[in-house]
């Protein structure tokens, strides 16, 4: 199948602003699931609210657009009751982990076998640019004039400590490592974290004077590094990308599976 | 595997919301904006099918026809 066929045509062009990244990511994932062969109808695609969250409507899976923060508590509804089905949950940094910030970690400290995507553009753009727990210290944004004091999540630390059992992180800029690690994340058994910066010119990227889209795509290029580089060690302030984790331990619906038997059996 | 060779860049002109993202980074400079803000491939004959035009586009409004060369086992080779 070619791209096309994943996704509904009659919804586009797309609502978000011209050079979002949340396009990109859109197009990566789109080539990911077609390289794998995958059917429509084995995806379930559940997100929540916000710029990212709109991703549900252009694709052609099964699609769920619920609730702000509340996507992967839908999403876990899914899967227990249907755990053949592969689960995708695209979030924003605010729907993920400010307003979802519990579901989040406990989704992750459960294993339950899906894959979550942060799509971290760094503000809430939908709303019109406020901060959000990953904007960062000494950021501006609408509701930080006079800079941002918050300081922001470390998305594969906090993914890490809550018990993810796959944690990648990547960017917009760097479209083949995407494809490949949300190809990689797709096929893990358990709850898979996928962070990818994306740019938003409208708000991050014009009140931090970062330039337009393909500007803030160059700063990604410029500032990342794949993980255990040696540029990192030389300089410590670069953002690593790749895979952090990727390990085997028991699925909660597998278990749950077990459970079940355990309960009939006495 | 032959090398690919360009046939044709499809770019929805609908679709595009003139980012400049896919002429930034074309690495042969192929594409440019026309009058109208839209991207379209100015120097066709230089596209190389990397096809990160086509990957980076936001609005999913390029893509890049190729065909696969044919290897000429007959000619000798060059060089």
């Amino acid at each position: 199948m070619a791209i096309k066929d994943y996704i509904r045509e009659r919804f586009f062009p797309h609502m978000w602003c011209a050079g979002c990244g949340h396009g990109i990511v859109l197009n990566g994932l789109l080539r990911a699931i077609d390289e794998l062969s995958m059917s429509k109808n084995e995806i379930v695609m559940v997100s929540g609210i916000g710029c990212s969250s709109r991703i549900s409507g252009y694709v052609d899976f099964h699609t769920l657009h619920t609730l702000h923060g509340r996507a992967l508590a839908f999403a876990t509804g899914v899967k227990m009751s249907l755990p053949a089905l592969n689960v995708i949950v695209p979030m924003g940094d605010g729907d993920a982990l400010a307003i979802g910030g519990n579901h989040f970690i406990h989704a992750a400290r459960r294993n339950i076998d899906m894959t979550a995507i942060i799509m971290n553009n760094r503000v809430y753009g939908m709303t019109g640019g406020q901060y959000s727990p990953l904007s960062g210290y000494g950021t501006r944004a609408t509701t930080s004039p006079y800079l941002n004091i918050d300081h922001d999540f470390d998305v594969a630390e906090l993914s890490k400590a809550a018990g993810a059992s796959f944690v990648a992180r990547t960017t917009t800029y760097h479209v083949q490592q995407m494809k490949d690690i949300l190809k990689a994340a797709i096929l893990h058994e358990g709850f898979s974290v996928v962070e990818i910066l994306s740019q938003c010119p409208t708000y991050f990227g014009r009140k931090n004077k970062q330039g337009g889209p393909a500007e803030m795509m160059e700063w990604f290029k410029n500032n990342t590094t794949p993980i255990g580089s040696k540029a990192k060690q030389e300089n410590p302030n670069l953002i690593e990308r790749g895979i952090f984790v990727q390990k085997e331990i028991p699925e909660y619906c597998s278990e749950y599976e077990k459970v079940i038997e355990r309960a009939k059996s006495r | 595997m032959g090398k690919e060779k360009l046939k044709q860049h499809i770019i929805k002109r609908e679709w595009c919301k003139g980012c400049g993202i896919c002429v930034y980074f074309c690495p042969k400079n192929v594409l440019e904006m026309d009058e109208q803000e839209k991207a379209v491939a100015a120097r066709p004959e230089e596209c190389i099918c990397c096809r990160l035009c086509e990957l980076r586009c936001p609005d999913l409004a390029v893509e890049i026809i190729a065909e696969t060369a044919k290897t000429e086992i007959s000619e000798p080779s060059e060089v």
